[in-house]
């Protein structure tokens, strides 16, 4: 297969030979344990993919890792034990919801930052308009008392 | 031949775009009409070559000329003409010349039509639009060139990508380009204030047309995009938060925000500068997009770095129009005049706070995006940013949306009534907690946030409503009185209520995601399967030959209750060309909900892999996303706020009257 890189004129790139990501072979005898093993892979990224989590992916990798996903909770381990040890193998990349760190402070904070920020300056940008129509100044003073006295006198 | 000249007049457009940036440019500093004019000739000149050179290379794709390396690398003979065609576009080169299309096309719109525009305005417009004309022409010409010839040429192409091809390439392209290219205009005329240093109402009035369109078809661009992925995927996925949509998505919501901010702007002569920065936010963002699809940086830093030939030359139109329009901003801003003032509860500041939100939904988006890239260039550091994130931080801020929305949308002008506002959306709130409760009950202790969107989109689409009954409809009046009530409303308030309404139905869409069903299995022959309230039943596999592929296609009964109710045909195609496969997803369509099944290659046991879902409501999502556009559409044919249509003097009168009486 070529490289895709024309694809990536329609948003569509990544998924493109995508025919079935989860196999019928794999899925788990029981359904609550199905269950987590594909929220986890839901939250998984398929490392050799752009952008695309294990679940939908149907790269060998990403068929081994959900595979791997399924023996580790067969054999009781917590979602939590899971992810920790994918992440202790792979590093945070594999994780699609990057953990609050140091160096992804600025990335989590973005959205309540922008909106303090932009909720400042719509504060800032009210306080220095005026709060009223703006005191006339000694020109229009003197063009008013001319038109109020011109009537006065007529 | 015909390739050649279409090469030499792409070089002739290129020339006059410069002249549209520079005779207009220069008329306007001093005061020369005729000098100005010339702007609008180079305009429509531009449009004519560039036109010219699209056709020519629209016609090598047609005759299969491969001796043109661009047909050679994306075409093939075997391929159906409708595919011929969009594959002018489905490729590096041929998308910029489109892009550059139909950049000209606005110019030239804004050439012929903007006739009653103040002259200096339009001058400025046309310069800049020729500008941006210039600096993607020479991208093009240097580093695209759609024309290169190819020698010895070889027998046959090399075949259109088979995921391309799909009627959603001759579609979604260019709607999305008529969108992200669409606020190349508004951006054009918003550099035009800001040289001119004034700016009123009027120029509200006359970037609203161009503002609107351009939404429109952003919105529809984006839903089609999606409802493609969708059919194509093989797994009903229908948006990934993926960089290259986000590119998409991000331009959408500075746009939305523009197209209500220029909405106060023109009614109420207020949040001018605020404008001014949306306009240039949404077509930075556009070129922005541009950078991050077209340079290769997404597909790996490290090819983008080997041959950075491309994304360097986009990276310097980036910084230019971005840092030269901020710049600008910065200078001329403050000269700006302030005007309207308004109370924190009014109509203008529900727009304000949707515009809060909206931005800063675009800046987590816009973060979230480029995030990983920074990180990995300043630290080494490799992290994902994936939908989870989206889904939790913008997801959430776009609830927000949904909840705000219908307070805004019927709170007066200048100074609002808050109580009243809640008292007459009591009903329709009331119908979202009902709702939210019934669904909790319904799921017992599944996800809250399914329940929570549906809930809020209830309440979205009955707000709308809420508001056109108030509008209209009064204890006792005759149906008479209503009608004529509801005929003498204007269009852009029609346009507006769909609009809301439609968001709240896409969400709604969006929210029933959380009530489907999905069954996996291996399936053969005379097997049946049951998702959700169906029993699918599998009848035979065929093989079939296509055109330029071969087919093998799952024939399916879809049974409720042990009655038939459809047959439905997943199907998967390989193409001997490029030795790809593509999933043909067999949908059906029930009570706006779908069936949708996909199949993989079968087994040499004649078992085949089955993936069967169950998806209420899904088709809302696109409806919602046409009803906001349609409702986008709506509001741009209301003549009223058409700048230099004839107003209908008579309708307006007779539009007063029943709501006087």
């Amino acid at each position: 297969m070529r490289p895709l890189r024309p694809l990536l004129v329609l948003g569509l790139a990544l998924v493109a030979a995508s025919a079935a990501a989860v196999q019928p072979d794999e899925v788990m005898k029981d359904p609550a344990l199905e269950a987590r093993a594909r929220t986890l892979s839901a939250e998984l990224r398929c490392m050799v993919c752009q952008n695309q989590s294990i679940d939908d992916s149907d790269a060998s990798l990403a068929r081994d890792i959900r595979l791997l996903i399924r023996e580790r909770i067969a054999k009781g381990d917590s979602n939590a034990a899971v992810r920790d040890f994918l992440v202790s193998r792979y590093g945070n990349f594999i994780l699609l919801k990057p953990p609050l760190e140091l160096s992804t402070l600025l990335l989590w904070a973005s959205g309540p930052l922008t909106l303090a920020l932009a909720g400042l300056g719509v504060y800032l940008a009210r306080r220095r308009a005026p709060a009223s129509a703006p005191p006339l100044s000694a020109e229009e003073e003197k063009r008013l008392a001319e038109i109020a006295g011109g009537d006065a006198h007529a | 031949m015909i390739v050649e000249i279409g090469h030499f007049a792409l070089i002739l457009a290129f020339a006059l775009a410069l002249i549209q940036t520079l005779a207009p440019f220069i008329g306007a500093r001093r005061g020369d009409t005729r000098l100005m004019g010339v702007g609008s000739s180079a305009a429509l000149g531009q449009f004519v070559f560039v036109a010219a050179a699209f056709a020519a290379l629209a016609w090598a794709h047609l005759t299969s000329d491969f001796s043109v390396l661009n047909v050679a690398e994306n075409s093939h003979s075997a391929v159906p003409a409708i595919y011929k065609f969009s594959g002018v576009w489905g490729n590096h080169e041929g998308s910029m010349l489109l892009w550059s299309l139909i950049l000209a096309t606005f110019g030239a719109a804004v050439a012929l039509f903007g006739r009653s525009l103040p002259m200096r305005l339009r001058a400025d417009a046309l310069a800049v639009q020729g500008l941006i004309g210039a600096a993607f022409l020479a991208f093009i010409l240097l580093t695209s060139n759609p024309f290169e010839r190819l020698w010895p040429a070889p027998f046959e192409g090399r075949d259109l990508n088979p995921v391309l091809q799909d009627p959603g390439l001759a579609i979604h392209p260019p709607l999305l380009y008529l969108g992200y290219v669409g606020f190349s205009i508004v951006f054009s005329f918003a550099a035009a204030a800001l040289i001119e240093g004034r700016i009123d109402a009027a120029w509200a009035r006359y970037v609203r047309p161009f503002a609107l369109g351009a939404w429109c078809f952003l919105t529809l661009g984006i839903a089609m995009g999606s409802y493609w992925a969708y059919y194509t995927l093989g797994w009903g996925g229908f948006w990934f938060w993926d960089p290259v949509e986000n590119a998409s998505l991000m331009p959408w919501l500075a746009g939305t925000a523009f197209v209500h901010s220029v909405a106060v702007m023109e009614k109420r002569d207020a949040l001018k500068v605020w404008s001014i920065f949306l306009a240039i936010l949404a077509f930075s963002f556009s070129l922005l997009g541009t950078f991050l699809v077209r340079s290769g940086v997404l597909t790996s830093v490290h090819a983008f770095a080997s041959d950075p030939r491309r994304g360097v030359f986009i990276l310097v139109i980036l910084a230019l129009f971005i840092a030269g329009s901020l710049a600008l901003f910065a200078w001329r801003a403050p000269t700006l005049r302030q005007g309207g003032l308004f109370a924190p509860i009014s109509r203008e500041g529900a727009l304000v706070l949707n515009n809060l939100l909206l931005t800063t939904v675009a800046a987590i988006v816009f973060f979230g995006t480029l995030y990983p890239l920074a990180l990995e260039q300043l630290t080494g550091e490799k992290i994902t940013v994936g939908a989870p994130f989206f889904n939790i931080t913008a997801g959430t801020l776009l609830l927000a949306v949904a909840f705000v929305m219908p307070f805004g949308f019927s709170m007066a002008w200048k100074r609002g009534d808050f109580l009243g506002v809640a008292q007459r959306l009591t009903i329709a709130l009331a119908a979202g907690v009902v709702v939210f409760v019934a669904l909790i009950a319904i799921t017992k202790g599944g996800p809250v946030l399914a329940p929570i969107a549906a809930a809020l989109a209830i309440f979205a689409m009955l707000g709308a409503l809420t508001e056109v009954a108030a509008r209209i409809w009064r204890r006792g009046a005759s149906l008479a009185t209503v009608g004529s009530r509801a005929m003498g409303l204007p269009l852009s308030f029609w346009g507006g209520a769909l609009a809301h309404f439609g968001f709240g139905l896409a969400l709604l869409g969006l929210a029933s995601t959380g009530f489907g069903a999905e069954t996996i299995a291996a399936m053969k022959a005379g097997g049946a399967q049951q998702v959700g309230p169906y029993e699918i039943v599998l009848d035979s596999i065929d093989r079939r030959t296509g055109p330029n592929y071969q087919e093998t296609a799952a024939k399916m009964t879809v049974r409720r209750d042990g009655a038939f109710v459809a047959t439905v045909e997943p199907a998967r195609r390989r193409f001997a060309s490029r030795e790809m496969s593509t999933t043909q997803a067999g949908i059906l369509t029930l009570n706006f909900g779908q069936i949708y099944v996909s199949i993989g290659d079968p087994a040499d046991d004649g078992t085949v892999a089955t993936r069967l879902y169950w998806k209420p409501l899904v088709t809302f999502i696109w409806l919602g996303a046409c009803a906001m556009a349609l409702g986008g559409a709506l509001s741009l044919a209301d003549r009223r706020l058409r700048f230099g249509a004839p107003a209908r003097a008579k309708g307006a009168s007779a539009a007063t009257a029943p709501a006087a009486s």
